[in-house]
């Protein structure tokens, strides 16, 4: 009897283990989109430091384009990894660029330092989130290949080592 | 020796329980009134329905991009500011009048802006507001759905 019961709670501890893990797995919200993209809408702003930042600057370079907020908490989880991934792949071909959709550069300023932000950010227009498809919910994220071309978009918030796959393959080409 | 062991496995069983329902149920706005996009669809097309407000509670940028036809901008819910438009907007409102808040920005248990709002609202006794439920974010749960929506401001 003992035994049955033990093989039972054996059982049911490993399906809720699984289940949790499901769960978990899929916690972060992000939806994949991986075809029909063309060319990456070139853009110039002014970066919150008051420096020239145009898409353009970063041909030839992995470009992963990220439209956030400093008042969206999926966006603020997911900076700390990228600016870790900035560390670790800007020498070898990755550029992070930040796109605030927040209503002022204040806040943005405040959030650069607060999280030592080591790539670009400039606070985004309407104009540019409609070139983008429309930026109607955060986070979305664009992975830009060398050439210049979408080769993805995450709605929502993605696990780093999702984007840290896409982008060590497209570094390695 | 074995009920030790068993002990061990319903505790095991416990905590994986309950670390599950906890993430279930992470959603922080149990307590709002909420409409689906679908019931609000209807009501916006019904000719007899009660005419009610729309509010937008979450940041310019995105209203500017697109927003539910016949919505206000009012501010953001989590900033003093934008409670205090709507709190100048309800100003001279009755009490009962129906009122739909929304926002959208981002996944609905992670939106700063339709909890305070809601909340806002409450305090000054409207009886008839609801909070669009809108899961993922407007885009997906209105926009791409082909909902009546407007650009600009």
């Amino acid at each position: 009897m003992i035994c049955f019961m033990k093989r039972t709670l054996l059982i049911v501890a490993g399906v809720a283990l699984v289940l949790i893990w499901i769960v978990l797995r899929h916690s972060s919200t992000e939806q994949k989109e991986s075809a029909g993209f063309g060319p990456a809408p070139d853009f110039t702003l002014a970066d919150v430091s008051g420096k020239k930042l145009s898409l353009s600057e970063y041909r030839g370079k992995v470009v992963l384009l990220d439209f956030w907020a400093t008042w969206c908490a999926p966006c603020k989880e997911e900076v700390p990894h990228f600016v870790d991934m900035q560390n670790r792949y800007g020498g070898r071909g990755l550029q992070i660029v930040g796109i605030s959709m927040d209503d002022g550069e204040k806040p943005v300023r405040a959030f650069q330092q607060e999280f030592r932000m080591n790539y670009p950010v400039a606070v985004g227009t309407a104009q540019l989130a409609e070139q983008y498809g429309g930026v109607l919910g955060l986070p979305i994220a664009f992975v830009i290949d060398p050439q210049g071309r979408i080769v993805s978009r995450y709605v929502g918030q993605t696990d780093p080592e999702v984007f840290e796959s896409e982008i060590q393959k497209l570094l390695r080409r | 020796m074995q009920p030790t062991f068993c002990n061990f496995l319903v505790a095991l069983l416990l905590c994986t329980t309950l670390l599950g329902s906890t993430v279930l149920h992470a959603a922080g706005s149990i307590t709002l009134k909420t409409i689906t996009p679908e019931e609000l669809l209807q009501a916006m097309q019904a000719k007899n329905s009660a005419k009610r407000l729309l509010f937008f509670v979450g940041p310019r940028l995105l209203y500017t991009q697109a927003h539910i036809v016949g919505a206000e901008l009012i501010g953001q819910g989590s900033t003093s500011e934008g409670i205090q438009n709507l709190r100048q907007r309800a100003r001279n409102l009755r009490k009962d009048t129906p009122i739909v808040l929304y926002c959208g920005c981002c996944p609905w248990n992670h939106c700063p802006n339709v909890d305070p709002a809601y909340r806002a609202l409450q305090e000054l006794g409207f009886t008839r507001v609801k909070v669009l439920h809108l899961p993922n974010n407007f885009g997906t749960d209105w926009v791409d759905k082909g909902y009546p929506t407007a650009r600009g401001e």
